[in-house]
């Protein structure tokens, strides 16, 4: 069994944000990833940033990647990629696959947890036709692998995630026939939509997808508009003639990791479903596991690095019995000032009642 | 572009694509030219294929869906070893890959 002082289980934003905090104050880290490259899924984020400078807005997040991984590199965090964390085990050990080849005990004084969210499906006939993707496997396609998954596509979702990546289809050269959401309203930023609509994309609101169909591939997508029952009105059916259809529902937080560790959890619709009851140091109900990023409730790229920086600070602060309190305060003022808006709202009061719900389970 | 090649050499924001060594795989015993590092799924849907296994009970075609390793829907068999997320698995030069049947068999171990 091999011991480190900190194991991250994650290479995305939050878990590298929390290796780098972690190294400043000298903390022995090590980062496991299951992918062969680290950065998460930031390098398909081509896209600029939103919010204020301090968030990093107005740049894109391959180049934010590669920041992180520069300063990863220079901090000497010991990273194990190709790697799968396939378990926690009693007082914090992680069970490893390393490198695909031998399995690994790794015995911590600390273990965050960062590994990311899973695409929500929806389910509809023909939904399991190979050209019906998620909209994030979209963006894998043509930004990392470089690869059209198909020519003519229908995004399903008008939120932030439908609307950015059908511009980013467009982008790749892909022609977007069309953009349907359930809701009478569009639910990501204008200005996306507003991209979107320049290309001449139509957003179709109160509008569902019947059917993918086709014989072994999607040839052609059913949509149909929905009454205020969100009922489809039958008779107003049309046919889409595409071979890709990504549906944007929505991430949840990837949480086996966290329920085999033993944390309790909530239902937050507005953070992706189950969360892991975390503290404002983002420290679960298991002593000495932490959460951070999407894994602790869906929100964004930027909110994942502040909370990973969060965590670092604060396992730096636990294995070395000191305190850093400006340190930790001057992140959670800036993720205060990220979670504005209509959404932002939302999943702050959602953030606050994990925090209360966690100190109601857990006695200080 | 060629019709079956589904590359994007020319991207607004990323600029062209890099030049790779080429290699070949093998699908279904067809020769097709890969990327050194790519993944097979790309690499299978860059040549126009997207039907990479079928559904043991109903026979229903399977492709890629959350490419990053997550849902299993891409596995196929690789060198006689079935159940392999094609979507995070890297090709090698004379890689043998086929469309798998149900939860595939397991052969002789041959890349």
């Amino acid at each position: 069994m091999e011991e480190k002082e900190l194991v991250i289980i994650g290479a995305g934003p939050a878990g590298l944000c929390a290796a780098i905090e972690a190294r400043k104050k000298n903390i022995d880290v090590l980062i496991i990833d299951e992918n062969i490259k680290p950065g998460g899924q930031l390098f398909k984020q081509i896209h600029r940033f939103f919010g204020s400078k301090q968030h990093m807005a107005g740049i894109r997040g391959i180049t934010i990647g590669e920041k992180l991984l520069e300063e990863v590199e220079k901090l000497q965090a010991n990273v194990w990629l190709d790697s799968t964390a396939y378990g926690i085990f009693g007082n914090r050990i992680a069970g490893v696959i390393k490198s695909r080849k031998k399995n690994v005990t790794v015995k911590a004084k600390a273990i965050l947890i960062a590994a990311g969210a899973v695409e929500n499906p929806i389910s509809f006939e023909g939904w399991t036709l190979p050209g019906v993707m998620g909209a994030g496997a979209c963006q894998t396609m043509i930004n990392i692998h470089r690869v059209l998954p198909g020519k003519k596509a229908l995004m399903i979702g008008a939120g932030n995630v439908g609307l950015i990546v059908a511009y980013q289809m467009l982008q790749a050269g892909i022609e977007v026939k069309a953009v349907i959401e359930i809701m009478p309203k569009i639910n990501g930023y204008m200005v996306h939509a507003a991209k979107i609509k320049r290309f001449g994309v139509p957003i179709f609101l109160s509008t569902t997808i019947l059917e993918a169909s086709g014989k072994n591939e999607v040839e052609a997508a059913v949509i149909c508009p929905v009454d205020q029952d969100y009922k489809p009105i039958l008779k107003r059916t049309k046919s889409l003639d595409v071979d890709l259809i990504c549906i944007a529902a929505g991430l949840q937080p990837l949480n086996e990791l966290l329920c085999q560790a033993g944390c309790q959890f909530t239902y937050k619709p507005y953070l992706g479903g189950n969360v892991a009851l975390h503290n404002e140091n983002m420290e679960t109900t298991i002593d000495g596991i932490f959460v951070a990023g999407d894994c602790s409730g869906i929100e964004e790229a930027s909110t994942a690095m502040e909370e990973g920086k969060l965590a670092g600070i604060a396992i730096a602060e636990k294995i070395r019995k000191r305190k850093w309190d400006d340190e930790k305060l001057e992140v959670r003022n800036r993720l205060n000032d990220f979670r504005i808006g209509t959404f932002g709202e939302k999943r702050k009061i959602s953030k606050m009642e994990i925090e209360k719900e966690y100190y109601e389970k857990v006695k200080n | 572009m060629k019709k079956n090649d589904l590359r994007i050499y020319d991207h607004p924001i990323l600029g062209k694509l890099p030049e790779k060594k080429r290699v070949s795989i093998y699908f279904n015993g067809r020769k097709l030219i890969a990327y050194e590092g790519e993944m097979i799924a790309a690499a299978l849907y860059a040549n126009g294929i997207r039907a990479l296994r079928k559904t043991e009970k109903f026979k229903q075609t399977r492709g890629i869906f959350c490419a990053i390793g997550r849902c299993t829907d891409c596995v196929m068999t690789v060198g006689g070893i079935p159940n392999i997320r094609t979507c995070v698995t890297p090709v090698r030069n004379g890689m043998k890959v086929e469309s798998q049947k149900g939860r595939g068999r397991w052969k002789k171990k041959n890349w």
